[in-house]
């Protein structure tokens, strides 16, 4: 689906912290590499306890996250998700619903590992991300 | 003569108007009237076809129609193993392809392609109004209109078929000055040119697999590594396409660079095309030659004035399951445009919309979506609950619906208690797992992330959907012992 281009796009992704060290083609070959993808408000994009689902970017919106219906978290423009469930093999734990019409670009799961390799300055940044929720996970339990 | 100049479907009020005579258009309006649902066709071409009156450039498809496939030819799983015929319910009408094929591939030519399609119109007396072009859509109450060079007509729901074969050229200097795909000139032209391609996917390796014999060297470039449909399950670069690549690892005279393009010029002897690689380093090219194989765009006309939003570069309608349109409710679309709708998108699969393979399967489904809508009743057969697991496990290893539209088309029966067991036919899975109902099971085939099919059921009981991942098996037959057991045991209590 991905193809050539991308202005548009490379252009919001060079907003964003994920992917702040990117040089413009690095960024360029991010935009063909992911899919963009739209869901409509309540629409599910990672279904909680379903195999096979992917990593998503937001670039637009607002999505909840919920488990067992509960909301436990909202993402919006910059958040990403769906990398622990690709990470750890497992279904995700949550469902992530959109609240309102949400823009994503999306890669699909079995590339990610490959596409952390090729990029190592956004995956030290995805494990930046990790380590603060991580830390303000252990906060609120303290 | 009388009988030739009666044309159909004047202008007028119809319940569906569908646009489109390519093999979106043709199914469709094939699917609406064995459901008898009354709906006009309309075209500008004059004839059937779509692309393949123009496309492939080099005269070959590369999806195949296996003459002699492990089905019999005729039959409703041949389908699987002839990914171009167009789909009928009776037997005259199936696997027509083929037979116009003269044995010296097994991927069809153009020309094969396209006579296969008008024998299915013409055999099919599918009618559609030639050389009516839409020109542009208003809304009024309830209703769509659709204006025509020959008048307007008015549905409630409009059908566009209309294909993604328009160049596109994304926004790069100087590119919209170089020839695209469509307007490559035949191989021998090439001959000892250097020849500069933009793009990496199966148009740009079409064009270069062509040029092979001709070209003295070929780049191609763009910012991402080329996708290859061996490694990818499908997706990516078909494996007819790949001598190029070959040529590229072996390092003979085939380049294929991972570099966005800055800037296309012309010189005085032909082009010079600036280059950033992805992973640094600039470089320019002095060439003959370049080609701009970036991809197509659908031909929305003023649908998005009207409010049907799109992404990816507006090539393509945002849509939900049943490809309608998520902004503008009553604008559907059909053929190779319903690729914009993803599903559920398991390992990144997503269908495989984008050919005829699978867009004629998602036309008979979109057409029981349109009978429901205007309250027409489809015809729905009753099962006894001891046939539901041998039914499903059948389905998973022969229907070409699930075969072509992995992860994306299920079979599904509902399990009411009060209605009894019932087929409710093929269904976008997304749908199924995302919309509430009555107690059910949907089979679908999905691929794994080593690439690996197998079934997955969905039930949904008491209004939750769990998931249950069927075994594999090296030989796709799923109907033995090893499948049932599993199947039978996600439905306890059920049937």
């Amino acid at each position: 689906m991905a193809g050539t281009g991308g202005d548009e796009i490379v252009d919001i992704l060079s907003g964003l912290a994920l992917f702040a060290d990117l040089t413009r083609p690095q960024l360029q070959a991010v935009s063909h590499t992911f899919d963009e993808e739209w869901f409509t408000e309540g629409q599910r994009i990672l279904r909680q306890g379903f195999t096979g689902s992917n990593f998503y970017v937001i670039l637009d919106g607002e999505a909840a996250v919920r488990i067992d219906g509960e909301t436990r978290a909202t993402l919006g423009r910059g958040d990403f998700f769906g990398e622990v469930s690709v990470l750890l093999g497992e279904p995700p734990t949550a469902d992530v619903v959109a609240l309102r019409p949400l823009r994503c670009i999306a890669l699909a799961g079995p590339e990610i590992e490959q596409f952390l390799i090729s990029y190592p300055r956004v995956m030290y940044r995805m494990l930046q991300a990790q380590a603060r929720r991580l830390r303000n996970a252990n906060r609120w339990r303290s | 003569m009388a009988e030739l100049t009666r044309r159909p479907h004047p202008p007028g009020r119809y319940p569906v108007v569908v646009v489109g005579s390519g093999p979106g258009g043709l199914q469709m309006t094939y699917a609406l009237r064995r459901l008898g649902v009354r709906h006009a066709v309309l075209s500008a071409d004059a004839e059937p076809g779509g692309m393949f009156l123009r496309y492939p450039l080099f005269q070959r498809l590369n999806t195949w129609s296996k003459p002699f496939g492990p089905a019999d030819r005729g039959s409703r799983q041949y389908a699987w193993f002839d990914w171009n015929s167009l789909i009928a319910d009776e037997t005259p009408l199936r696997s027509l392809v083929p037979q116009f094929m003269d044995g010296t591939s097994y991927f069809p030519s153009r020309t094969e392609m396209a006579s296969g399609l008008a024998a299915f119109a013409a055999r099919g007396g599918l009618e559609v109004r030639y050389g009516c072009r839409w020109e542009a859509t208003r809304r009024e109450g309830d209703e769509f209109v659709l204006v025509t060079n020959e008048g307007e007509y008015r549905c409630r729901f409009a059908v566009f078929a209309v294909g993604m074969a328009e160049p596109w050229i994304p926004s790069i200097p100087g590119l919209d000055t170089a020839p695209h795909y469509v307007k490559v000139m035949p191989a021998r032209v090439y001959a000892g040119h250097r020849v500069f391609i933009v793009g990496k996917r199966n148009s740009a390796f079409e064009v270069a697999d062509a040029l092979l014999p001709w070209a003295r060297l070929i780049v191609l470039a763009s910012p991402r590594p080329p996708l290859l449909s061996v490694l990818a399950a499908g997706a990516g670069v078909r494996a007819k396409y790949l001598v190029p690549y070959e040529d590229h690892l072996l390092g003979g005279g085939v380049f294929v660079l991972e570099a966005s393009i800055d800037r296309v010029e012309r010189t005085a002897d032909g082009w010079r095309v600036s280059t950033s690689g992805t992973h640094g380093g600039a470089r320019t090219f002095e060439v003959d030659d370049v080609i701009v194989a970036t991809g197509f765009t659908s031909p929305l006309g003023d649908l998005p004035a009207l409010g049907v939003a799109t992404f990816y570069h507006d090539r393509l309608p945002r849509m939900n399951p049943f490809w309608e349109s998520t902004t503008l409710p009553g604008i559907f679309f059909a053929g190779t445009i319903t690729q914009g709708a993803f599903g559920i998108r398991k390992h990144g699969g997503a269908g495989n919309s984008a050919g005829v393979a699978g867009f004629r399967h998602n036309a008979g489904v979109l057409a029981a979506h349109l009978a429901g809508r205007l309250g027409i009743e489809v015809p729905r057969q009753m099962l006894r609950p001891e046939d539901v697991v041998p039914y499903l496990l059948a389905e998973a290893t022969h229907a070409p619906e699930l075969l072509n539209q992995k992860g994306y088309l299920a079979r599904v029966v509902s399990l009411d208690r009060a209605q009894g067991v019932r087929d409710e036919g093929i269904l976008p899975l997304a749908h199924f797992v995302d919309e509430a109902g009555a107690d059910a099971v949907a089979i679908v085939v999905e691929t794994d992330k080593d690439g690996h099919h197998h079934p997955t059921a969905y039930v949904r009981r008491g209004g939750q959907v769990t998931e249950h991942e069927l075994p594999g098996d090296p030989m796709l037959n799923y109907e033995g012992g090893a499948h049932r057991a599993p199947l039978q045991a996600a439905l306890s209590g059920l049937l």
